[in-house]
């Protein structure tokens, strides 16, 4: 059994690439070329200078003593958290802008929740003085400010989605309406493991930096490469998918994916994808998303902008449906009260994402020596307001 | 026989076709709609079936499909429209709508419902040829339902032939690399397009849509292709008329 996309695009019965004939060059040239370009020599040698020198890599597997005391366990962070721009997303987009320079490209385009992904783009659209235009929600846009002032000072143009809910999804069909119109000289720069194939093998194995860097550490530090978990949070999966990579078949690690369940997974405002989702077709992958009995995709909900996607990435739909992953979830308080924790006891402040990952630590029994990886996917300084306005006098 | 194909063996220009959103403006407009066009002489109509993210569409067209899903449409109450009215037409209906649409409704029962409407065309612009080929192809046939294929600017000369001999109703013709909408205008660029797809000799009747909007474009467009289909500017028109002077806005076109 392989857990690695096939020569079609899928992942078992999720993946391909669902798309209308206008986006069909687009795509076909980017399959054409994506694995020759990450093949090579020059993509290679600069795609890791700038990951050493310019995003901070390797970053840290941080042995996380008092947290390991409070679980019972040996936890480890890897503290994707203290790469340039504040998460994981960057790995992804100095790749790809790297792709996009190979295949020529002027023009870039993305699309943003939070608005981490529009800046990890922005940065590196400022770093190749490439055009940079990022879709994101109008409600997004009101929501996350500071991110938008960041994108406009690295040189973005912000265009709000006025579509739909105005959220994510809609940011997504923009940024996919502006790569019709524009079919030749610009370039979709997709911000996690979903889309139409390539993107979600291609985003995987850009962000597979992570579990590479795992293993070489652990490796170090323990003496053996192969923890016995790995947690991650999944919004459309980024994060998971590069801390899951080099484990996907190593079948003795046990993979946690977990998921934002809002106010509660049957409250009605949720992001807990595997749980509530059917099999369907979004944004160009087959995969599991929310929908209703007409296949009308429904707006979740979470209190962490980046983990609100109504799908997950074909990868982790499939192995949702295969057990290889064991998908859990965590309310907003609970995502809080971890990020409160981690920051008293560790003095990390995660990002709200990551929180989720974090939030599972006090539903799960461990042994002393069982070896357990978090991805720390972000940094919380995107989140301060949130904090602070949750956070209750004590 | 397929009624389009029929409408084809004796027209072959100046086809006229015209988009609807079901459930635009109001949510049992869709009668009305259909029998004021087939009335006013457009050939054949499409049926969009309103979706939450319709990729291919451009504004005007999300914007009619949110009104009417917050009209409460669905598509039950669509093929029941449909069904309610299909012994009192004779103009040929073709369905538009997301392939996520077909598949939570069931493939089968999309496909035996479009049957009991007497529909026999779809268009489903997020079902690749690929995916069509293998796993819609027998069953559309099983229910004498033919597959629409879009081509644009940018495909190549070798695929439009492959979708050429795929397609057994039409071919949609792109008339520019974008999302629907009235762009206003034919351009050079797309005269040269219309040019080379027309000097390929293709057996299948070729409809332009996207950027088709008024008597001019249509005429123009109908120069080098079968007919064409108007849609963002007859939601508009919509928008701002109402349904009771449909027959205006086809006879503004045809005239």
């Amino acid at each position: 059994m392989s857990y690695f996309v096939d020569k079609d695009g899928y992942y078992g019965k999720f993946g391909g690439a669902f798309i209308p004939e206008l986006l069909y060059p687009n795509v076909k040239e980017l399959e054409g070329n994506y694995l020759k370009i990450l093949a090579s020599e020059s993509f290679k040698k600069e795609f890791k200078d700038l990951l050493d020198n310019y995003v901070g890599r390797p970053t840290p597997l941080y042995l996380a003593k008092r947290l390991s005391e409070k679980y019972g366990a040996t936890i480890y962070l890897k503290r994707e958290d203290l790469c340039h721009t504040g998460a994981h997303k960057v790995n992804n987009t100095i790749g790809q802008i790297l792709v996009a320079k190979h295949l020529g490209k002027k023009r870039i385009i993305a699309e943003t929740g939070a608005g981490q992904h529009g800046v990890a783009t922005a940065t590196v659209c400022a770093l190749m003085d490439l055009e940079c235009i990022v879709f994101m929600g109008e409600v997004d846009i009101k929501r996350q400010a500071p991110n938008v002032a960041r994108m406009k000072m690295l040189g973005a143009k912000v265009v709000p989605a006025t579509s739909g809910s105005k959220t994510l999804k809609d940011a997504t069909n923009e940024a996919i309406r502006d790569w019709i119109g524009n079919p030749e000289d610009t370039y979709y720069l997709i911000g996690s493991v979903v889309g139409p194939h390539p993107y979600p093998d291609m985003v995987a194995r850009l962000q597979s930096i992570i579990s590479k860097e795992i293993k070489e550490q652990l490796l170090v530090q323990t003496g053996n490469e192969n923890p016995d978990m790995i947690i991650a949070c999944v919004g459309g999966g980024s994060n998971a998918a590069g801390a899951f990579y080099h484990y996907l078949d190593e079948e003795s690690v046990d993979l946690i994916a977990v998921e934002a369940a809002g106010l509660g997974v049957y409250s009605g405002k949720s992001a807990a994808t595997s749980q509530l989702g059917e099999v369907g077709v979004l944004h160009g992958s087959k995969t599991i998303l929310m929908q209703d009995e007409y296949g009308q995709v429904i707006e979740p909900y979470s209190i962490s902008a980046g983990l609100d996607y109504p799908g997950i990435g074909p990868l982790h739909a499939y192995l949702h449906e295969s057990d290889r992953a064991k998908f859990m979830n965590a309310t907003d308080q609970e995502a809080l009260d971890a990020a409160y924790e981690l920051t008293k006891i560790e003095g990390i402040i995660p990002a709200l994402e990551s929180a989720h990952a974090l939030a599972v630590l006090p539903k799960m029994k461990f042994e002393k020596n069982q070896v357990v990886v978090i991805n720390l996917s972000g940094r919380g300084d995107k989140d301060l307001e949130t904090y602070i306005t949750n956070l209750k006098d004590e | 026989m397929n009624k389009l194909i029929s409408l084809f063996n004796t027209k072959q220009q100046n086809l006229c076709s015209v988009f609807f959103t079901a459930g635009f403006p109001k949510l049992n407009d869709t009668e009305i709609i259909i029998k004021s066009l087939e009335s006013s002489g457009v050939d054949f109509i499409e049926v969009g079936l309103p979706y939450s993210d319709p990729l291919a569409d451009g504004p005007t067209i999300q914007n009619s499909s949110s009104l009417a899903l917050a009209n409460g449409i669905n598509l039950d109450i669509i093929f029941n429209q449909l069904d309610a009215i299909k012994d009192s037409i004779k103009v040929p209906l073709v369905l538009m709508g997301y392939l996520n649409q077909v598949l939570k409704y069931g493939e089968t029962k999309f496909c035996q419902k479009c049957k009991d409407c007497g529909i026999e065309t779809v268009i489903i612009p997020d079902l690749p040829m690929i995916e069509y080929e293998s796993l819609y192809k027998d069953l559309f046939a099983g229910y004498n339902i033919s597959n629409v294929f879009l081509i644009t600017p940018q495909t190549s000369d070798e695929r439009i032939r492959k979708i050429d001999e795929m397609s057994n109703a039409f071919i949609y013709v792109v008339a520019s690399s974008s999302i629907t909408g009235a762009k206003g205008g034919i351009s050079e660029k797309q005269i040269a397009y219309f040019e080379r797809i027309k000097n390929m000799n293709l057996k299948s009747t070729l409809i332009a849509g996207f950027g088709i909007s008024d008597k001019s474009t249509f005429n123009t467009a109908c120069n080098y292709v079968n007919g064409t289909i108007i849609g963002s500017a007859f939601i508009n028109y919509l928008s701002d008329n109402g349904t009771n002077t449909i027959t205006k806005f086809v006879g503004d076109i045809l005239d």
